[in-house]
């Protein structure tokens, strides 16, 4: 008996912490939209965020979209071709890039990439007190460094996608009509048949922007909310990896659902 | 520290990189280039059975993109489905025209084919298409056919 009450006293507390985490976090997120006045007043401050959070990832998106969409080819045209029509490569890839690996693998690579360095960084600046003493010179912490920071992500995410999908339509070209001998005129023009703007692209940029404002709103919670210790700053980091990961799995379900539902 | 100019520079030319993907995959890949939806008219076509078609479905004549299906509505007094096309400025037609519902391939897209007419009259904003021929239903079609074969087999028997 006392080992049951024991369990759902556990279980209660919980599911208690996770909802008073997630109040916690949405009132965050309210305080930094509230607070952001400064930093887009004065935009050098996110410019400076945006080259450590976009900038830098650069290489890896663009390598890793160039390689993806090789795969794409490769495997595209393997399959296609048992069907006699190779020549849908270009719409293959296209769609499969625009609409889902773009936005959830350039989502995945920033978490991993720059919001776990912002939450770390975030986390550090708490226990090294730099936020405490920041508030003793009467200067906002929330509005001077978090705001930046959630806002260079939101700008550098959807940027970030679309330089992904590019290169990996790129990559399927090279490996599809280059290596391997797809007719260029009907790979493009196939594409640009089946891609609709509005239904397909536009879609795929508010994924992005979607997943760049998860993956913001939990790196500088978590920074925030870290306990400042080595421990904690290192277990933050990994929550940031794990959960900005899972949610923009998740995210990425709900919006497909309600984006090409049928159609 | 980085000098702030030169992060400017970096920052400037990964914006403009996004932007060039963006554009890239607007214009290359999808097909923004090709139709515009600025100068179009509006006109409806009335058909017994539209099969399966949707909106957006591409408006030929001639095998020439002239338009899209803007929407698709159902008439509750003559039973009817009610198709808009939107077809671009440039193509005028007859008022006269007909409109087919036609399949690309054996198991293709459903899309709109215009036939012109011989009228000296243009279709305006507006306006409807009277003479329209509906989809091809496969049921109908094999129902029709067998009805056709049962109909010569009782011929036959006489």
């Amino acid at each position: 008996m006392g080992a049951v009450t024991e369990f759902l006293e556990r279980l209660g507390g919980r599911a208690t912490g996770a909802i008073h985490r997630l109040g916690f976090a949405s009132r965050f997120l309210l305080l930094t939209l509230q607070n952001s006045g400064m930093c887009l007043r004065r935009f050098s401050l996110v410019t400076r965020e945006i080259y450590f959070t976009g900038v830098l990832s650069l290489i890896i998106i663009l390598v890793s979209g160039l390689f993806v969409g090789m795969v794409l080819g490769l495997q595209g045209y393997d399959t296609l071709e048992r069907y006699g029509s190779s020549s849908a490569l270009g719409v293959l890839v296209a769609l499969s890039l625009v609409r889902e690996l773009g936005p959830v693998v350039a989502g995945l690579l920033f978490a991993s990439r720059a919001g776990s360095a912002i939450t770390a960084e975030i986390g550090l600046m708490k226990a090294t007190e730099q936020l405490a003493a920041m508030e003793m010179m009467a200067v906002d912490p929330i509005g001077r460094v978090i705001a930046p920071r959630f806002w260079a992500g939101v700008i550098s995410m959807p940027l970030l996608a679309a330089m992904f999908s590019a290169m990996g339509v790129f990559g399927g070209y090279l490996v599809g009509v280059r290596l391997i001998g797809v007719d260029e005129g009907s790979f493009w023009s196939q594409m640009q048949a089946a891609v609709d703007f509005r239904e397909d692209i536009l879609n795929g940029v508010i994924k992005s922007l979607v997943f760049g404002i998860a993956v913001s709103w939990i790196a500088v919670f978590e920074g925030y909310d870290a306990p400042p210790t080595a421990e904690g700053v290192s277990g933050a980091t990994t929550r940031t990896v794990v959960t900005s990961s899972l949610s923009i799995l998740a995210l990425d379900f709900m919006l497909t659902a309600f984006m090409f539902r049928g159609a | 520290m980085m000098k702030r100019k030169t992060l400017d520079l970096w920052v400037g030319v990964f914006v403009a990189i996004g932007l060039g993907a963006l554009l890239f995959l607007a214009l290359k890949v999808g097909n923004l280039a090709s139709f515009s939806a600025a100068d179009t008219y509006l006109v409806t076509a009335n058909f017994d059975n539209i099969g399966g078609l949707k909106k957006q479905a591409p408006v030929k004549s001639a095998g020439v993109v002239v338009g899209r299906v803007e929407n698709i509505g159902f008439d509750t007094e003559t039973y009817e489905a009610t198709v808009a096309l939107s077809i671009d400025k440039r193509y005028e037609f007859p008022k006269d025209t007909s409109a087919k519902i036609l399949t690309s391939g054996l198991l293709g897209e459903q899309y709109i084919g215009l036939t012109a007419g011989g009228d000296t009259a243009k279709l305006k904003n507006g306006d409807k298409i009277k003479i329209t021929q509906s989809a091809v239903v496969l049921e109908n079609l094999i129902s029709q056919f067998l009805f056709s074969k049962a109909a010569d087999g009782s011929k036959e028997g006489k």
